[in-house]
């Protein structure tokens, strides 16, 4: 369980939730990165950049 | 072998590449773009890696990256020349030109009055697209003179350089689809069709995946195409003209495959894993 930095919101993930995975808060719909994993963290998704792509 | 993974976030298609690696049994490091620091006196703890995989979401920090990291003889996947070409669509263009591949029309101006000519002598409608971006982003069909005044004007107002350099596409009539396309090494290894109603068809704008045949005619200009560019593991867009048969749209050097993997069953995180090796072993 963790909570969104955003809304406070509760998040559930999974136990193989990795650093640096992106995960939407179900309450507000943020982006959020995975900080840590143990115990999970959260923080704001960098916004996307103008040359951010494939 | 010690392989660097650099990333800026874990997406489903790092997971499997992650995964691959792990199946392999190989020595890899995951490196946070945000934090790596380049020394260009001392490689230091860089030198420790016999190969790069670039997985930046950033197409400025993989670049930067990797030209450090070629520049000490630490060779990438794909190399910076690669990216250096396909982060530029003006730079693809050129070097499709040059090696015979078939693309669509290409104008470039650099001032409103230039642009107007350059896409009234192409004819309406046409596609104006950023140097560099991706996602479809900022990509747009013009379709008479009143929306190419309007576009113009906003792009006057962008403070960034690139956005003053136009890059004019025709429009091609494609059978509302594209085909994206993975070369890796010298194998064209799958395909799919990107379907979407609006004239946009990437799978990051809502474009749908479903399998397409590799033909010899496909796999033929794809690994042209690649070649083209410097080679390595790439995705290459195809629009399908109903006169000239395919044409190289774009080519990307640090593909998305969580559409195509499950659309085509093929392993795509594993070849790029198995060329990483190979690059890797061509230092060692």
């Amino acid at each position: 369980m963790a909570t969104c930095p955003e809304c406070e919101g509760a998040l559930t993930l999974g136990g193989d939730v990795q650093t640096g995975e992106i995960v939407v808060c179900g309450d507000c719909g943020v982006d959020l990165e995975v900080v840590g994993t143990s115990p999970v963290a959260l923080a704001l998704a960098p916004q996307e950049a103008e040359d951010w792509g494939e | 072998m010690k392989i660097g993974v650099l990333l800026s976030r874990v997406r489903v298609e790092e997971k499997w590449l992650f995964e691959a690696l792990e199946k392999r049994g190989l020595d890899y490091e995951k490196i946070d773009d945000r934090e790596a620091k380049f020394n260009l006196d001392a490689p230091g703890e860089w030198a420790k890696y016999d190969v790069v995989l670039e997985r930046s979401i950033s197409y400025g920090r993989g670049l930067y990256a990797t030209q450090v990291l070629n520049g000490w003889r630490i060779p990438t996947v794909n190399m910076a020349s690669v990216a250096a070409t396909c982060g530029d669509k003006m730079a693809t263009s050129i070097a499709l030109k040059r090696a015979g591949v078939p693309q669509p029309n290409v104008r470039m101006a650099f001032t409103p009055e230039s642009v107007l000519a350059a896409i009234e002598e192409l004819g309406y409608p046409v596609v104006l697209k950023p140097v560099v971006g991706s996602w479809g982003r900022m990509v747009s069909k013009i379709n008479d003179r009143d929306a190419a005044e309007a576009i113009l004007e906003h792009r006057e107002a962008l403070g960034n350089y690139q956005h003053q350099i136009f890059y004019i596409q025709e429009l091609i009539r494609k059978p509302g689809r594209d085909i994206r396309a993975f070369v890796v090494g010298d194998e064209t290894i799958c395909a799919i069709y990107r379907t979407s109603e609006h004239w946009i068809t990437n799978t990051a704008r809502g474009g749908k995946g479903s399998a397409c045949p590799v033909t010899p005619e496909l796999s033929e200009i794809c690994l042209a195409a690649a070649q083209a560019v410097g080679g390595g593991v790439l995705a290459v867009d195809l629009l399908e003209d109903p006169d000239r048969g395919l044409l190289v749209n774009e080519i990307n050097h640090t593909m998305e495959f969580h559409t195509t993997v499950p659309t085509t069953g093929v392993d795509i995180p594993g070849h790029i894993v198995d060329y990483t090796v190979q690059i890797g072993k061509a230092r060692e």
